[in-house]
């Protein structure tokens, strides 16, 4: 590396300007190169504490479609933020290529050099590098993506009214956890095909659908009801997708509707799941590259203690029994493992050896990129979380039967229990059993066009009060009536809700 | 190398459309959430915006979850007291979700109203929504735009007539300048070189002559240099402006006897409030008359109509006389819309009552848009009520209604002016 001899220091004081933030930009992008993260190209934007508040509003995407409930979000990030009572997110930072990473103008100078390397160089490796935004994203494509969407939904507002495309969005935006695919490869998507593709699509699935009930009449023969074969075949878990591709009432518009929100959601679908490594993975690096300029003499001591008294805040657990305790803090716990891990390779202790003998004394950066790479919540917890960590964070365990009278404290950081509260937490972040497991199970084709959807319920959790609304709007959009049957782990099925709607279609 | 875009002078407001959407969406319960603040707030603060609450369940986005119960294992962190096997007494409340569910904290705090800022305007427009004077329509399909013409600068184009003169001589002296500087320049130096000439070879010598003449060559170019070109014209520039044609009076009449007393007082003050912010939305420009009267009406400003004290009996008519004269003497001539409001506890001279009748009948009401009479008396209607009550019908500008407690003056309000269909 070629520098120069005696190390500029770079800008100290409060106030920022294009100048020093790019010098700043330069110095961290130096340090990353050196640690090996490989990052898409960084595209900064400045923008003021009000356009933060749009972004936030707008799910954190610089573009999106009208849709009332991102001013309700943008009215309620506004009270936050004028009342103090909430500081605005630092960053945000957009999986896309080039990378963006908005500064708030506000910032002092520490801040947006604490956010460069947040952000731009541990968010933007992260969604580089990790499978799953590998596999889901596609960072080339998102945002033509979503401006096509926007313009989509503007023409059909123009065209069939704005109050119809609402409905129908509020309707999508209940099912949008369920309409990702979870274990299935998305296509990669482009804004070119999907244009082109789109127009076919419109035309092509009208008829398909058609075809599905024109058929129905020529069965009329209703012999072997025992073998009533079932349709879908197997059960679907994506609820958007196949609203999409098999609801009969809907027009080509409101099925390309339902396809966006559907893309949308399963864009958002890895960040959903790998929330403890990302955030983990871009704090540690913000330390480690902010300590690694500060070692070679190029910050001030100012600029380290604002930018550590940033860093404490976020990363800051709280007990389970003060007043703000709210969960995990996925910072704290992301932070504390990476930085365990690295401990585990440099300086094993006996313990690191017997339970991590596979990268105990390894190569620190070789085993982070492995574990950035590979892994989501889930599994990334239950691989590399610590017995270290678990003591520090005094984790305990608890489980709460509804059946019986008392909690019972299942597990602590003790030799007995570190495997169990490791198998819990990972638990934890699994969306699988965290959220309900709703899927479509069958449909009358030769009745009354019903849905029938069943839960899998878990570990006897029931459905919340939201239910009944929720299957509102599937019936909305099914247009015939919705059934919700629940299974319990016996295998016993129970119909728990049932929506009746007879939606004629009035052409025109 | 890298590349950074300002964003701070992008469009701002990207969510307007947004909240538009969600003002408009939930406008029924943004209209309650106004209509009860109004109730709970001084008129006065009408010019700020509110702070609306709503119900978090009706705008609620739902999704499915899961609901307390069944079996929750959950790691928490900070131990301090258990070890393996521990009992734990459930919590209270909210401690079955044990955060997996979501929403429920640990004490059990539940979703609270979503309270948002209403700007002015949007809490006006939802005030004022379904209001709207009557005979309005009327006078605004009538309204005839009238123009007048203000200076706006100058301009380069324009009619003989309106040349400004000393703007035109100014410019033509600035290019005179302009053009002639080089020849000036060289001018100083031939006269320079003239008068070393002259003093070196004499006055008849050749070199002086050939200078001369240059000298005079230079002259003649600089004198072509024309006086004034068409190029240095400036013409008076005047645009036309739209005058406001909607301008309205507002006559607020009240009796000031020693039988209305501070309270009766301050909710006729209300009332007078309400109906000058709602004419000033209609109207571009509005004058107030304040006329107040015990035995003797007289014309006050606006704070010692509702400042200062005086006592007495009560001739109704004396008011309502003056207004008339008001009426006539500024008012007439068809450009003004006329509105009346007249806050009285209704007590007067038994037979100045038919008096006020007959004044307001043939010579106030047909003038008026608009006359509505207040009565702030908790009890039984007086005789001035009695009196008005056979105006009703006759007029159809005429409205009356009882207020009794501060609590009706919002529904009075709206009752007075509610939307006419015809």
């Amino acid at each position: 590396m070629k520098r120069d001899l005696k190390p500029q220091p770079l800008p100290s004081g409060s106030e920022w300007s294009f100048e020093s933030i790019d010098r700043y930009h330069a110095e961290i992008a130096r340090v990353a190169a050196a640690y090996k993260l490989d990052t898409y190209p960084v595209q900064i934007e400045i923008i003021t504490a009000e356009q933060m508040m749009d972004a936030y509003a707008s799910v954190g995407m610089p573009v999106n479609y009208h849709h009332w409930s991102f001013g309700k979000h943008f009215l309620s990030t506004e009270k936050g933020y004028r009342r103090g009572q909430m500081g605005l997110a630092y960053e945000i930072v957009i999986n896309s290529n080039p990378c963006i990473a908005y500064l708030m103008e506000e910032n002092t100078l520490p801040m947006q050099g604490l956010v460069i390397a947040h952000a731009a160089y541990g968010h933007n490796s992260f969604f580089k590098g990790n499978y799953l935004f590998r596999t889901w994203t596609n960072a080339d494509a998102i945002i033509d993506y979503l401006i096509f969407a926007r313009n989509y939904i503007a023409r059909c507002e123009e065209r069939y009214g704005e109050e119809d495309v609402e409905l129908l969005l509020d309707s999508c935006h209940a099912l949008m956890s369920l309409g990702v695919d979870r274990y299935r490869r998305p296509p990669k998507l482009s804004l070119a095909k999907e244009k082109m593709r789109q127009q076919e699509r419109e035309e092509y699935l009208q008829t398909q659908v058609n075809d599905l009930w024109r058929t129905l009449p020529v069965h009329e023969a209703r012999g072997g009801a025992a073998q009533e074969s079932r349709f879908p075949d197997e059960p679907e878990e994506n609820l958007l997708y196949f609203i999409e591709k098999n609801a009969p009432l809907l027009d080509p518009w409101q099925r390309e509707i339902v396809r966006i929100v559907r893309k949308i959601a399963q864009y958002f679908f890895p960040q959903r799941q790998t929330q403890v490594m990302n955030e983990g993975w871009a704090t540690y690096w913000h330390y480690t590259l902010l300590n690694t300029l500060y070692d070679e003499g190029l910050l001030s001591d100012s600029f380290m203690l604002e930018f550590l008294q940033s860093h404490t805040n976020v990363v800051y657990q709280p007990p389970y029994n003060v007043r703000w305790y709210n969960g995990i803090n996925p910072y704290a716990l992301g932070f504390a493992m990476w930085t365990d891990i690295r401990r585990i390779c440099e300086n094993p202790t006996d313990e690191d050896r017997e339970w991590f003998p596979e990268i105990a004394g390894s190569d620190w950066q070789d085993t982070f990129d492995f574990a950035m790479r590979n892994f989501k919540d889930e599994s990334f917890i239950a691989q590399y979380l610590s017995p270290k960590v678990m003591r520090d964070f005094r984790m305990f365990a608890i489980l709460d039967d509804e059946h019986e009278q008392s909690l019972k404290v299942s597990a602590i950081h003790d030799d007995s229990g570190f495997r169990r509260v490791r198998e819990i937490l990972s638990e934890h972040y699994n969306l699988g059993s965290r959220e309900p497991n709703i899927q479509v199970w069958n449909v009358d084709l030769r009745g009354d066009r019903s849905l029938t959807l069943r839960h899998q319920a878990w570990r006897k959790r029931p459905l919340g009060d939201t239910t009944t609304e929720v299957m509102k709007h599937i019936a909305r959009l099914w247009g015939f009536t919705v059934r919700l049957e629940s299974v319990d782990e016996q295998g016993t099925v129970e119909l728990i809700n049932e929506t009746r709607l007879e939606k004629r279609k009035t052409r025109d | 190398m890298v590349r950074i875009i300002d964003r701070r002078f992008d469009s701002k407001n990207k969510s307007a459309v947004n909240r538009q959407r969600f003002v408009r969406r939930f406008k029924q319960q943004i209209r309650r959430a106004v209509s009860d603040a109004i109730q709970g707030r001084s008129i006065r603060d009408l010019d700020n915006g509110e702070s609306v609450s709503i119900p978090a369940k009706d705008l609620s986005e739902p999704h499915f979850q899961h609901g307390k119960g069944g079996i929750w294992e959950q790691v928490f962190p900070g131990n301090d007291q258990f070890s393996t096997g521990d009992q734990v007494k459930r919590p209270q409340s909210g401690g079955g979700g044990g955060g997996g569910g979501g929403k429920a904290s640990k004490d059990g705090e539940s979703e609270d109203d979503f309270v948002f800022q209403l700007s002015r305007e949007e809490f006006l427009d939802i005030f004022f929504d379904d209001l709207a004077l009557p005979n309005l329509v009327r006078t605004q399909l009538a309204r005839v735009t009238d123009f007048k013409t203000q200076r706006a600068g100058f301009t380069s184009t324009g009619v003989p007539a309106n040349i400004n003169i000393v703007r035109s001589m100014r410019s033509a002296l600035g290019r005179r300048l302009a053009l002639g500087s080089p020849y000036s320049a060289r001018l100083r130096e031939l006269q320079q070189a003239v008068d070393e000439a002259i003093a070196i070879h004499g006055e008849d010598s050749d070199e002086v002559r050939q200078l001369r003449d240059e000298l005079g060559r230079l002259r003649a170019k600089i004198d072509a240099i024309p006086f004034i070109d068409s190029f240095d014209l400036r013409y008076n520039n005047r645009v036309k402006i739209p005058l406001p044609t909607t301008q309205a009076v507002m006559f607020c009449v009240m009796d000031v006897s020693g039988s209305m007393d501070e309270e009766k007082k301050s909710t006729a003050k209300r009332f007078f409030m309400l109906l000058y912010l709602f004419l000033n939305r209609t109207y571009e420009h509005i004058e107030v008359v304040f006329i107040r009267h015990h035995t003797v009406a007289k014309e006050t400003d606006e704070d010692e109509f509702f400042h200062s004290r005086e006592s007495g009996g009560t001739v109704v008519s004396s008011a309502l006389v003056l207004m008339r004269d008001i009426i006539r003497e500024r008012y007439a001539g068809g450009q003004w819309n006329i509105y009346g409001a007249q806050a009285s506890d209704g007590d007067n001279w038994d037979n100045d009552s038919p008096i006020c009748r007959d004044i307001l009948s043939s010579e106030i009401l047909p003038w008026c848009q608009y006359f509505a009479y207040i009565e702030i008396t908790p009890g039984e209607p007086q005789n001035l009520w009695r009196e008005y009550t056979k105006l009703i019908g006759t007029s159809p500008s005429f409205a009356m209604q009882r207020i009794e407690s501060p609590a009706d003056i919002y529904p009075v309000f709206r009752e007075l002016f509610k939307k006419s269909l015809a």
